[in-house]
C-alpha cells in the first residue's frame, strides 16, 4: 500500500534540476508590469505631505498610487479589518506601505519608491512592552485570563517557591523564497492571481473586497511555496491585493515581490513574549500550581493575534499536570510589525514558560531535570504499557482528574513510554555523569544537557476552520487528478494526499497526480496551517476516493452479479467476482456504464468543542508528543556555543511517510532550537527593525548543524481516528529545539552556583552575560 | 541608458545578451535567459540561493554583473543533468529526501559539485563548511550532507 511508505517528495526531480516553478520564475507575458511599495520611514506619526511627482517622474514608472486611488476595500487584514494596504494619513510603524508604484520593472519600481518626498507629524510610539502597558494599548478589553483551581493558595502551599521574569525574542520566518503575487487580468472584469500563499482562498477574498467583485470573479492558483511556516498565512494578502489593482487600472499583469530587506521590514514575525511566573513545588519535585502572566507584543494590527496568544495560554502546561493553574495573557498594541502565525502559533512560547519553570525547580530543588519533569507528567492512558512508569508519581495525583488547565481530558498521553525509550537510546544517564566529569575538569568549556518534551494540541482553536474538501476525477484511462484545499510548501502535503489516493483506489502513486491548489477547484478552504495539512485534506480526498470507488464497485458488482462490498481493489486491479480488471479497464468499463468517475469530498473534525473566552472545551482533537535531548559546549570566556549532540524521538502516529516526517522532525528541530539560541531580532529606539537581511540576522547554517543528530520517530498510531492513524507533524518538532536552550542554561549553571535566568534568544552575548551573572566574583 | 553586449558560455552553450550595465548576472540569467534555477534569497551574497560557477569557482550570481560574463564560462543547476540522465548528487538528494520547499536546492547542487570536483573524498565537517554559506530554512542540513557524503562514495567507487 502506498501509505507510511518513505517516499520522496512529489517535486523533487523537479527541485533537483531547477525545474520547479515558484510565482517569481512565471514567464510573464508582454507588457507585465513590477511593483514595489514606498515605506514608512517612522514609527508612528500622521502623513502631512506626499509628493510623489518625482516618482512619476523617474524611468520606467507607470503609476503611483496611494490610498485615495483604491476603488474598493483599502483593507488586507485576515481578522478586524484594521490593516489599510496604503496607509490611510496615518503610519503605525517603520515599513508600513504608504504608496504603491507600478513599473516596466522590478528595479526601476524599487528605484523610483526612494525619490518620493514624504513629510509626517510624529506622534508617540509604543516600541516596547513597558510602553504599550503604560499607555494600556492592546487588543481585546483587558487580558484573557484562564484558570483551574486556586492557583495562588496552590502556589502558597508548596514547599519551595521559584518566581523570575525573563525575555523570549520573537522570530522572522525567513522563508527563503520571499512573498511574491501575480495579477493576470481575464476577460469580463475577471482576475486570476498566483501567490505564494498558504490561504488561497483569504487571497481570493481579499482580491475580490479589493476589486468590488464577487468572490467567483477572482481565482486563486498556488502551486508551491518556497517555505512557509505561518508567515504566508497572511502576509501575502497585500501583495496578491496590489498586483490585482494594479492590474485592474492597467490592463496588464502586475508581478510583485519583496526583496529580502523590504520583506523582513515589511511582514510580521513570531510574537515576542515577556513571561512573569510563580509557581509552588512539593519537596520530591510535584508541582502544586503555577501563575503565568504572558505579555506579547502583537505589533500594530490585530493580524492573528489573538488565537495565536491563545494557543500560547493553552500550551502553558505543556506536558505537566498542573493541580491548579492561573494563565493571564495581554495582547499589546505597538508600533512595530504585525505579528503573525509562525510554526507552533504561540505554542512554543506557551510551552518555554513551563520549561523554564521546570528547569529553574529542578535546579533550586537539586533534582535531575528529567526526573522532575517525569514526576509532573499527565498520567498515561488506562490501557498504555505506560503503567508501570506510574511507580513514580504520587496516589494524590491519581485521583485528580488527569485534565488541562483548560479543562480538556489528556487520552492520548504517549510521554512516559517515550521519554523512558529516548533515555535509554541516547545513553542519558553514562552522558550526565560524563558531562559532570567534563565540567569538574575543565575551567573554560562548560558541557550541558537539556531534555524537553512536548505535547501539541492538534486543530485549529477557531473550530470553523477545521473543515477540508477536496476534488477528485478518474479518467477513462485509469490515471487519477486531484485537488483538495492543501497548499504545498515543502512539507510533501500533495504526495502524503497522493499515497491516501492511491491506496484507496488500490494503484500505483504514479497514476495519481495533484496540480496546483486553485480556489476554482475546491472552494472556501482553510489556511494551510495548524498543522492540519495532512489530517483535513487527507480525510477529504479519502471520502472523495471512496465514493468513486464505491459507485465503480456498485456498477461492476452489478454487472458480474455479485455484492459490492465483494469487489477489491489492489495492486492496480480490481477483482470482481471472478472478473479481474486493470484499474483502467475498469475505469472505462464504468464510464461506459455513465456513471460518474468525478466527486467532492468533504471532512470536518470531529469532537471538537471550545469557548475562547471562558477558556473551557476540547479546542484539540488529539496531541501530538515529541522529547529530545541535546547536549552543547560553550565558552565561557566569549559566550560562543556548539550543539555537539541532538536525540529527538517524535510521534507522528502512524506515519504517512517516514521519510517526509523525519524531515519536519529534522528542520523544526532546528528552526526551533534557532529560534532560541541565535536568531536575534534588534529595532533601535526610533522602532527600526536593524536586522533586516540574513547579514545580521542569523538563522542556523549548514555549519551550525548538531554533530551528532539522532532522529527516530515513535513506534505508535494515532488513538483517535485520523487519516490511517497518522498524526500531523508540521509545528510539533518545532519546539523539541527547546532542549538546545534548556542545555545551554545548563553549561552555563556550570558556572556557578545560581540559577542562570537566560532570556532566550541565548546568542553568545546572553550566554556571556548569563556566565558573568551567576560567576561568583568576576 | 544603452546596453551592453555580452557574449558568454553557460552550460558548455555559448550565448550573447544584451544587458543594462547595472544588472547583475543572477537577474540577466532569471529574466533575460530564462534560466530560473538560481533563485535570489537576499541578493547581498549571503543566502547561497544564487549560486553558480563563474570558470570553476562558486559565485554568487547577485552580486556579480552580466557584464562580466564577458568571455566566461557560467554553470548552473540547469546544466547538472545531462538530456538523458541526472547526475548522482541529484539522485541522492531525492533518494534522501534531501530537499523539502526546494528552493535552495539548486545552489545547494552547485555548490556541492563543485566541492566533489575540488575534493571527491570529503570529510563531513569539509561539506558542512563548504555548504555553510547555502542557506536552507526547512531541511536542518541533516539529510543534506548526508545525501552528500553518500554521493562522494559512490562516485568515488565508480571511477
Ligand atoms: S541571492 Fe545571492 S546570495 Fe542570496
Ligand atoms: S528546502 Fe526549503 S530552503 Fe531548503
Amino acid at each position: 500500500m502506498s501509505v507510511t511508505k518513505p517516499l520522496p517528495h512529489d517535486s523533487a526531480p523537479l527541485h533537483v534540476t531547477g525545474a520547479a516553478r515558484y510565482v517569481d520564475d512565471t514567464p510573464l507575458p508582454a507588457g507585465a508590469l513590477h511593483l514595489a511599495f514606498g515605506l514608512s520611514t517612522i514609527a508612528h506619526g500622521e502623513i502631512t505631505g506626499l509628493d510623489l511627482d518625482p516618482v512619476r517622474a523617474m524611468p520606467g514608472v507607470v503609476a503611483v498610487l496611494t490610498a485615495a486611488d483604491l476603488p474598493f476595500a483599502n483593507d488586507v487584514s485576515p481578522s478586524a479589518h484594521d490593516e489599510p494596504l496604503l496607509a490611510d494619513g496615518t503610519v503605525h510603524y517603520v515599513g508600513q506601505p504608504v504608496f504603491l508604484v507600478v513599473a516596466t520593472s522590478h528595479l526601476a519600481a524599487r528605484k523610483a519608491v526612494r525619490a518620493a518626498v514624504v513629510t509626517y507629524r510624529e506622534l508617540d510610539a509604543l516600541l516596547t512592552i513597558d510602553a504599550a502597558l503604560a499607555a494600556d494599548s492592546r487588543f481585546e478589553e483587558g487580558p484573557r485570563i484562564y484558570e483551574k483551581g486556586d492557583a495562588a493558595a496552590a502556589i502558597a502551599a508548596g514547599s519551595h517557591i521559584i518566581e523570575d521574569t525573563f525575555e523570549l525574542g520573537g522570530q522572522e520566518h525567513f522563508y527563503l523564497e520571499g512573498q511574491a503575487a501575480l495579477a493576470l487580468p481575464q476577460e469580463g472584469g475577471d482576475m486570476m492571481v498566483c501567490s505564494s500563499t498558504q490561504h488561497p482562498t483569504e487571497i481570493q477574498h481579499k482580491v475580490a473586497e479589493a476589486l468590488g467583485v464577487p468572490m467567483h470573479g477572482v481565482r486563486v492558483e498556488t502551486r508551491r511555496m518556497g517555505g512557509g511556516f505561518g508567515g504566508k498565512e497572511s502576509q501575502g494578502n497585500a501583495l496578491a491585493v496590489a498586483c490585482a489593482v494594479a492590474a485592474r487600472l492597467t490592463g496588464r499583469a502586475c508581478a510583485m515581490r519583496y526583496d529580502r530587506d523590504d520583506d523582513m521590514i515589511i511582514t510580521g514575525k513570531r510574537h515576542d513574549f515577556r513571561i512573569t511566573y510563580k509557581a509552588g513545588f512539593n519537596a520530591d519535585g510535584r508541582i502544586t500550581g503555577v501563575d503565568f502572566v504572558h505579555y506579547t507584543r502583537c505589533g500594530w494590527a490585530q493580524d492573528l493575534s489573538l488565537p495565536v496568544a491563545d494557543r500560547a495560554m493553552l500550551h502553558a502546561d505543556n506536558a505537566y499536570l498542573l493541580p491548579a493553574a492561573r494563565i493571564e495573557s495581554h495582547r499589546l498594541r505597538t508600533n512595530t510589525q504585525s505579528a503573525t502565525a509562525y510554526r507552533g502559533f504561540g505554542g512554543p512560547q506557551g510551552m518555554v514558560g513551563i520549561e523554564r519553570i521546570m528547569d529553574h525547580a529542578a535546579h533550586v530543588l537539586g533534582i535531575d531535570p528529567v526526573e522532575i519533569r517525569q514526576r509532573n507528567f499527565y498520567r498515561p492512558p488506562q490501557d498504555s504499557s505506560s503503567k508501570k512508569h506510574l511507580a513514580k508519581q504520587e496516589v494524590t495525583t491519581d485521583l485528580q482528574p488527569n485534565t488541562t488547565p483548560y479543562g480538556m481530558e489528556v487520552e492520548d498521553f504517549e510521554l512516559h513510554d517515550m521519554t523512558q525509550t529516548l533515555l535509554a537510546s541516547s545513553e542519558y544517564a553514562a552522558r550526565r555523569v560524563a558531562v559532570a566529569e567534563w565540567n569538574a575538569a575543565n575551567p573554560i568549556l562548560k558541557k550541558g544537557l537539556g531534555f524537553s518534551p512536548v505535547k501539541f494540541g492538534i486543530s485549529f482553536t477557531l473550530t470553523h476552520l477545521n473543515q477540508a474538501g477536496a476534488l477528485v476525477h478518474v479518467y477513462q484511462d485509469g490515471s487519477i487528478h486531484l485537488n483538495h484545499g492543501g497548499t504545498e510548501m515543502g512539507q510533501g502535503l500533495n504526495q502524503k494526499v497522493a499515497q491516501v489516493a492511491a491506496a484507496r483506489f488500490g494503484v500505483q502513486l504514479e497514476a495519481v497526480r495533484i496540480t496546483a491548489t486553485d480556489t476554482a477547484k475546491v472552494p472556501n478552504t482553510s489556511a494551510t496551517a495548524a498543522s492540519s495539512g495532512s489530517d483535513l485534506n487527507g480525510m477529504a480526498v479519502k471520502a472523495a476516493c471512496d465514493t468513486i470507488r464505491d459507485r465503480m464497485a456498485a456498477y461492476l458488482a452489478e454487472r458480474h452479479q455479485v455484492a459490492p462490498g465483494s469487489v477489491v481493489f489492489q495492486d492496480g486491479a480490481v477483482q470482481v467476482g471472478a472478473a479481474n480488471y486493470s484499474f483502467a479497464e475498469a475505469a472505462q468499463a464504468v464510464y461506459e456504464g455513465r456513471v460518474s468517475l468525478s466527486a467532492t469530498g468533504f471532512y470536518k473534525t470531529p469532537k471538537i468543542k471550545w469557548d475562547r473566552i471562558k477558556g473551557q472545551g476540547r479546542p484539540f482533537f488529539y496531541f501530538a508528543y515529541g522529547c529530545a535531548l541535546t547536549e552543547v559546549v560553550i565558552d565561557t570566556l566569549t559566550g560562543e556555543y556548539r550543539i555537539l549532540r541532538a536525540d529527538i524521538l517524535h510521534d507522528a502516529g502512524a506515519s504517512l511517510n517516514p521519510a517526509l516526517d523525519i524531515g519536519q522532525v529534522e528542520g523544526g528541530y532546528v528552526q526551533g532550537a534557532g529560534w532560541l539560541t541565535s536568531e536575534e531580532l534588534v529595532w533601535d529606539d526610533a522602532g527600526r527593525l536593524r536586522t533586516y537581511a540574513p547579514s545580521t540576522y542569523k538563522i542556523p547554517a549548514c555549519s551550525d548543524r548538531p554533530d551528532v543528530f539522532n532522529v527516530a520517530l515513535w513506534d505508535g498510531q494515532n488513538r483517535e481516528e485520523t487519516i490511517y492513524r497518522s498524526k500531523a507533524v508540521g509545528e510539533p518538532p518545532f519546539m523539541l529545539g527547546i532542549s538546545a536552550w534548556l542545555a545551554l542554561s545548563d553549561a552555563v549553571s556550570a558556572c556557578g552556583s545560581a540559577y542562570p535566568s537566560l532570556n532566550a534568544p541565548a546568542t553568545a552575548e546572553e550566554v556571556w552575560h548569563g556566565v558573568r551573572r551567576i560567576n561568583d566574583g568576576i | 541608458m544603452s546596453k551592453i553586449h555580452v557574449t558568454t558560455t553557460i552550460n558548455d552553450d555559448e550565448v550573447e545578451f544584451l544587458c543594462d550595465p547595472r544588472e547583475s548576472l543572477l537577474d540577466v540569467l532569471r529574466d533575460r535567459l530564462s534560466l530560473t534555477g538560481a533563485k535570489e534569497g537576499c541578493g547581498t551574497g549571503d543566502c547561497g540561493a544564487c549560486t553558480v560557477t563563474v570558470d570553476g569557482r562558486l559565485v554568487c550570481a547577485c552580486l556579480m554583473l552580466g557584464a562580466e560574463a564577458e568571455g566566461k564560462s557560467i554553470g548552473t543547476v540547469e546544466g547538472i543533468a545531462t538530456d538523458e540522465e541526472l547526475h548522482p548528487l541529484q539522485q541522492k538528494f531525492i533518494e534522501y529526501a534531501a530537499l523539502q520547499c526546494g528552493i535552495c536546492t539548486p545552489g545547494i547542487l552547485v555548490a556541492a559539485k563543485n566541492l566533489l570536483e575540488r575534493n571527491p573524498d570529503p570529510t563531513e565537517t569539509e561539506v558542512r563548511y563548504w555548504l555553510a554559506g547555502n542557506l536552507c530554512r526547512c531541511t536542518g542540513y541533516d539529510k543534506i550532507i548526508r545525501a552528500v557524503m553518500d554521493t562522494a562514495a559512490e562516485m568515488r567507487e565508480a571511477s
